[in-house]
């Protein structure tokens, strides 16, 4: 497959454009790290020994690494999803809402069909995962075609909806009848991802990977992609070309829908293994920034996952390690993700000159 | 008009590069006081550039640039507008929601800053002003409600007003209809006689013959002869311009047209604004062909060639293509139809400036075989099919990998050229196939024009160049305010008939465009 390189904007040359690719993330991380070392300093502690604490507790050892890996698996696939409807310019910021729906259908098959074989029911569960997701998306998507709403406003308000729904299931109909929580009875075994390889990592883990070289292909070597990203370059063109704008957008709608929507009940089936109000921890969100710190390219988004995976974990292991507020955590998480950013814009605005 | 008095400005040797190109090669100037001075030249001639560094946009590279007899050197056009320079750029720089008065104050350093001057004595001035002047606008209406020919003496007045006596107008007369060009030459004359200077780029002889006190033509970034329009005349001028005796028409045969291959019919069809922009238009198209649309910009052109490529809706009438229905019909379905179309804005339709040129070429067909095999791109054969067709109509500075914003303009339309034209069509739809390009790429797309025709092609031509229409078409069909008031065999046609149909003030009496 010779898939051109060349699908990032206007270069002057490859190496230049890969030099830079990799160059801005590094120039912004170590800025980050620098201006998150004052405020370590200003909170009294080693700078030295809490950013090792950090590495460490990401990629110290293989259960470091496997905790990172788990972490990244839902970012990583709502960045996937995000990348698809980015790159067609459409501006879903629902993933939080998409991914609770999906949790949802999943785990509603889970509850129903406790008895099914554990192959089948998990099908089950995650195609009814990526139905809930992407109907939750299509109808933002519809609004849009049909209306003309814009596609930010109605995703944001179908958010709170979804998570409001959910947690209406979680204390009302799906409530464990055992129970005096707002959360629905325990998934059975078979209804929980299978571990691999004697480790944490699950079979999420794997679809969330075997998603990237899907992800690409669909963009980069079929001509669905090429009318997705066409319709993204310029949509008055991509009309004249004979490309049915509305069509794509319900597609890329419904297509990170579901991907997200995946993600939601892999989330839910593999860690929480019940359905209830906090399963997500924003993911829908940061997904968007792992999207954009990816540059919208699958294997930067599963780079960018990585990295965003290790630093949540390094810093709940710097804050057991040194005591550390995890507000600081928190603080010096944003301040890295912020300058990756603001290096890569400032890199951009100069080639353009 | 006083001749005899020194200018008051005066550009000496100036030398512009951009990346690429040498836009003005040793220009020399002069604007004498009272006078309105022609510059004329081809589209790439340096008329632009050399009349941007008068008004301080760039910044010459060599050269000396005196005003009053005094060396200046603007490094902004806020210090140009100090010095009493003034311009009217092609494309207005106004707010469309936005009272006259308000575009003009706007970017203005208020009097009593922070807060705005007083409305009522800015009203009071620019009335002052337009009554001087005789350009009638009432500064308290609305931008949008204006005519095109209104707004621009809001520009003219919006440079009065910031104290303009030098005033510059890039191609005044471009997006103006014939009643409307008349008005303004009357207040270019009316400005002269009150004093003010006016420096006019055009590249259409008519109206410079008409209008100016002495002409300037430039080419190739030089300046060829400074004349007065009694010692020359239009064969003159022209060849001034271009270089060579010019060809007004391409060399073609006689058309031998056969069965017809797209029908208008009763067509109607709204603007952006939702007001009817075609009125009943009725064309027929033959195979082998060129049926010319001739007409001012704004008479319903661009409706026309939108619901014929199926990109607006038509709110009543037919179009058929080679006798099926495509009325109803998506760009899709009709590019199957058999019709190809060469767009008229280039980069809102024609080409994905961020895409490579490879993958513009097949816009449309990239989802074919061979560009697509058992559901995959075949990215091999698009590259290597690109290279044949970049070779084979000569698209210069281009390889497939090339994104297609990078290309010259006259590049980019050879590449939708050969995108289009390589469809193989039965119909080809040309709205301003040559807008902006320069006079090599203009010769190179109505030879292929002429060619496709005798190929057996229907063609469509909508161009707001009467030059163009007149060169190519076999028959035209004039329109004017959304109708089609006249068609003419292009055999005897009649430049001052055309011209007085453009302008409205005549009406064939069978106005249908069938053979």
């Amino acid at each position: 497959m010779t898939a051109p390189i060349s699908e990032l904007p206007a270069h002057p040359s490859r190496a230049r454009s890969l030099a830079r690719a990799l160059g801005a993330p590094l120039v912004g991380g170590i800025m980050g790290l620098s201006i998150g070392a004052i405020l370590v300093l200003l909170a009294g502690a080693n700078v030295g020994e809490v950013y090792w604490a950090m590495l460490r507790g990401a990629f110290g050892g293989q259960r470091q690494i496997t905790e990172t890996f788990l972490k990244a698996t839902p970012l990583l696939i709502v960045g996937l999803g995000l990348t698809v409807a980015f790159r067609a310019r459409v501006w879903n910021i629902g993933g939080e809402g998409q991914f609770f729906m999906g949790a949802l259908f999943g785990s509603v098959i889970a509850l129903s069909f406790p008895n099914l074989p554990q192959p089948l029911l998990l099908m089950m569960m995650l195609m009814a995962a990526a139905i809930g997701g992407m109907l939750w998306a299509l109808l933002a998507a519809y609004m849009k075609v049909r209306w003309n709403v814009n596609v930010i406003i109605s995703t944001l308000m179908l958010n709170y909806i979804a998570l409001f729904f959910v947690l209406y299931m979680a204390r009302g109909p799906l409530q464990d009848p055992g129970g005096y929580l707002p959360e629905s009875a325990q998934f059975v075994a078979a209804a929980r991802m299978p571990h691999l390889f004697g480790t944490r990592i699950h079979l999420g883990v794997l679809l969330a990977f075997l998603l990237v070289p899907f992800v690409y292909v669909l963009l980069w070597s079929t001509p669905l992609g090429f009318r997705l990203r066409a319709v993204g370059s310029r949509a008055s063109v991509a009309r004249y070309a004979g490309i049915n704008v509305e069509r794509a957008i319900l597609f890329v709608m419904g297509f990170s829908g579901a991907l997200i929507g995946l993600a939601g009940i892999i989330e839910v089936s593999s860690l929480h293994t019940r359905l209830k109000g906090d399963i997500s921890g924003g993911y829908g969100f940061t997904g968007i920034l792992v999207a954009l710190l990816g540059r919208m390219n699958p294997v930067g988004v599963a780079v960018a996952s990585i990295l965003f995976a290790a630093l949540i974990i390094g810093a709940e292991s710097m804050h057991v390690v040194s005591g550390l507020p995890d507000a600081l955590a928190d603080a010096i998480q944003a301040i890295i993700v912020l300058s990756v950013l603001a290096v890569d814009a400032l890199v951009r605005r100069r080639q353009n000159r | 008009m006083t001749t005899t008095s020194p200018p008051i400005v005066q550009m000496r040797g100036i030398v512009k590069r951009f990346p690429g190109a040498l836009a003005n090669a040793g220009v020399d100037f002069d604007l004498l006081p009272g006078e309105i001075h022609a510059l004329l030249g081809e589209n790439g001639a340096g008329k632009t550039t050399l009349m941007n560094i008068l008004y301080g946009l760039y910044m010459p590279d060599e050269g000396e640039l005196r005003l009053y007899g005094q060396p200046v050197a603007f490094s902004s056009a806020r210090d140009a507008i100090a010095h009493g320079l003034g311009m009217v750029h092609q494309h207005f720089m106004l707010v469309q929601t936005l009272t006259v008065s308000d575009n003009i104050i706007l970017g203005q350093r208020s009097p009593r800053s922070p807060l705005l001057e007083d409305t009522k004595k800015v009203h009071q001035r620019l009335h002052a002003l337009s009554e001087r002047y005789g350009l009638a606008i009432d500064p308290a209406a609305e931008l949008w409600k204006l005519s095109v020919g209104e707004q621009q003496r809001v520009e003219i007045l919006k440079a009065l007003y910031r104290g303009a006596d030098i005033l510059i107008l890039d191609e005044p007369t471009a997006v103006l209809a014939p009643q409307e060009v008349d008005e303004l030459l009357e207040i270019l004359h009316r400005l002269t006689e009150e004093g003010k200077s006016i420096v006019f780029i055009s590249h259409k002889l008519d109206e410079v013959l008409k209008t100016s006190d002495r002409i300037t033509v430039l080419r190739d970034g030089k300046v060829v002869a400074t004349v007065k329009p009694a010692d020359v005349d239009k064969q003159m001028l022209a060849r001034m311009m271009v270089g060579r005796d010019v060809l007004l028409t391409v060399a073609k045969g006689v058309a031998k047209p056969a069965e017809p291959r797209l029908r208008v019919i009763d067509l109607w069809a709204n603007s952006d604004r939702n007001l009817p922009a075609l009125r009943g238009i009725n064309l027929e198209v033959r195979s082998g062909e060129i049926l010319g649309i001739a007409g001012v910009a704004g008479n319903g052109q661009s409706e026309l060639e939108e619901v014929i490529a199926g990109l607006r809706r038509e709110t009543s009438g037919r179009v058929q293509i080679c006798g099926q229905e495509a009325t109803h019909s998506t760009p899709r379905q009709i590019g199957q139809m058999g019709l190809a179309h060469i767009p008229s804005d280039r980069y809102r339709m024609g080409l994905l400036p961020d895409f490579t040129v490879a993958e513009n070429m097949f816009l449309q067909r990239i989802g074919d075989p061979p560009f697509t095999r058992r559901g995959f791109l075949n990215w091999n054969m698009i590259r290597s099919k690109a290279q044949e067709l970049i070779s084979a109509y000569n698209v210069r500075g281009a390889t497939g990998d090339t994104t297609a914003g990078s290309l010259s303009g006259g590049n980019a339309q050879k590449m939708i050229l050969a995108r289009e034209l390589t469809r193989n069509p039965k119909v080809l739809l040309a709205a301003q196939p040559t807008r902006g390009l320069d006079v090599s790429a203009v010769a190179y797309v109505h030879e292929q024009l002429v060619k496709q025709r005798d190929g057996g092609v229907a063609i469509l031509l909508i161009s707001t160049e009467l030059d163009e229409i007149l060169a190519l078409s076999d028959r035209i069909a004039v329109l004017y305010e959304g109708e089609v008031v006249g068609v003419i065999d292009a055999a005897n046609a009649d430049i001052n008939e055309i011209g007085l149909l453009m302008a409205g003030s005549k009406h064939m009496e069978h106005s249908e465009a069938t053979a």
